[in-house]
């Protein structure tokens, strides 16, 4: 790694300052994706705004219908403290990486990280939720912007995540077996106003929203009614673990399943509008 | 440089670091504690579990300087020199929990943070628990099976020292 320059700020205000004066400075939350990057040269930022003493960025806080999570809580934080609350996102955010990763990695992280095969994109983009930012408020359909990028802005930092709490959700990930992300993920959320499907780990082009699934389980909630779709191969993504026809398969079984798993324990009345 | 302080071991210790420092290097090559051990580059293998203020993390994959003011507990800290072994490392002991023994420093380790969150774990809960901590040796059953003795020694509290 090439050597850089840490310094831990006490408020967001502070931060925004310090990467305003270092061009080439960078944001380090939990690290569990940045430390690795820096370790392979594939980086070289000068300076480091560390997240990791601002008070005010980290927490779950509960509103009606609503989480407002913070960018620099832990995945083992949201697991634990939106457990109750709104549980399939609880139990992706347990089921990132291993305990040692989810005691570091942050939510802000991974959503301005962008990895195309993360899982809380999949959550974020299913929930409608809105990316809340030191400048702004973008919402989540704006957020992602193909494999690794952002909306953001140079020095533009993620303070927190409003997530709405759907009726009913399930998350389905069927883990790479050596970096436990996504090979293929399908976040599936009932909310009054119709059903969303969000496929992480296969889009061409990161993270996407399957409308055709969601127009067929608005009609019908049953994963009978997918049997007749099919994604669009060419806009999935190939790669030595898994080809795109064996992807495409997988976001389609694994819809399936999260829509039966939802018929199968949702309390009843939450799947009927 | 910068110097950073912190306690290990319930030592208080403190030392010149480069920001590139990691809080591995720190311990290993500034504070000659190599029983944390580095497996890998990439993030993966889990020798180098230390805890945190409590929490099981990756020297590996956090810098020295975010440890300042922490508590670090290294599997130094798990029995006193020459004392004898706390109830998980005897328990790795008289189950093979180990062969070349590079990967038991992590292993003991996340046991320790698992069952300080849940005394009594099933085996399904031990495994899960080990997602990332790589054993190139065991095959991992007599690891799991070490665990779980070791959760019944302990006691239903299951706080006794570690
Ligand atoms: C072994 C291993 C397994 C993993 N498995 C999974 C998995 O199964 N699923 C999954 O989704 N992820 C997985 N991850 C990634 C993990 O979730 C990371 O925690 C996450 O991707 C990055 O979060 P971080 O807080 O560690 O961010 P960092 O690594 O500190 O930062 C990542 C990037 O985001 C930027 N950034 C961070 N916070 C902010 C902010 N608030 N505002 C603006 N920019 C910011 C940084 O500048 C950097 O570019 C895994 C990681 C490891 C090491
Ligand atoms: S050395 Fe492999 S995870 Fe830290
Ligand atoms: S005992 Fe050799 S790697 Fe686990």
């Amino acid at each position: 790694m090439y050597d850089v320059e840490i310094t831990r700020p006490l408020t967001l205000e502070a931060a925004l300052r310090l990467l305003e004066e270092a061009p080439d400075g960078q944001v380090l939350a939990g690290g569990q994706t940045l430390i690795p990057t820096l370790k392979q040269r594939l980086a070289a930022p000068e300076l480091l705004v560390s997240l990791g003493r601002i008070e005010d960025l980290r927490g779950v806080s509960h509103q009606p219908g609503m989480l407002v999570i913070g960018a620099a809580t832990t995945h083992a934080t949201v697991a634990r403290d939106a457990a109750e609350a709104y549980p399939a996102l609880a139990a992706l955010a347990g089921g990132i990486g291993d305990p040692a990763v989810r005691n570091r990695g942050t939510i802000g992280g991974s959503l301005a990280n962008n990895d195309p095969a993360a899982c809380y994109p999949a959550a974020v983009l299913a929930s409608g939720a809105t990316i809340v930012t030191s400048a702004r408020e973008i919402a989540a359909e704006e957020f992602f912007d193909g494999l690794f990028t952002t909306a953001l802005d140079e020095g533009e930092i993620i303070t927190a995540v409003r997530v709405p709490v759907p009726r009913a959700a399930a998350y389905l990930k069927f883990a790479q077996p050596a970096s436990r992300f996504a090979l293929a993920g399908v976040f599936v959320a009932v909310f009054d106003a119709g059903v969303r499907v969000a496929v992480t780990g296969a889009g061409d082009d990161g993270v996407f929203r399957w409308e055709e699934a969601e127009a067929a389980l608005d009609r019908r909630f049953d994963p009978e009614a997918l049997a007749p779709l099919a994604l669009d191969e060419d806009a999935i993504m190939g790669d030595i673990h898994a080809g795109p026809a064996y992807r495409a398969h997988l976001v389609k079984l694994l819809t399936r399943r999260a829509v039966d798993e939802l018929l199968r324990n949702a309390a009843p009345g939450a799947l009927r509008g | 440089m910068t110097t950073i302080s912190m306690q290990v071991n319930g030592k208080a210790v403190s030392g010149n670091v480069e920001g590139r420092t990691l809080l591995v290097g720190f311990l290993r090559d500034h504070l000659g504690l190599t029983g944390t051990h580095v497996g890998c580059d990439t993030s993966q293998c889990g020798a180098c579990v230390v805890h945190v203020d409590g929490l099981a993390v990756k020297a590996c994959t956090m810098f020295a300087a975010e440890a300042e003011g922490a508590e670090v507990t290294t599997i130094e800290g798990m029995a006193e020199p020459g004392a004898p072994l706390g109830p998980i490392q005897q328990a790795f002991q008289d189950h093979h929990g180990l062969q070349c023994g590079f990967c038991t420093p992590g292993m003991v380790m996340s046991a320790a943070a698992l069952l300080r969150e849940v005394p009594r774990p099933s085996e399904a809960q031990v495994r899960d628990y080990l997602e990332g901590n790589l054993c190139r040796c065991t095959g991992y059953h007599n690891i799991v099976r070490a665990i779980l003795a070791a959760a019944e020694t302990r006691g239903p509290q299951g706080e006794a020292q570690a």
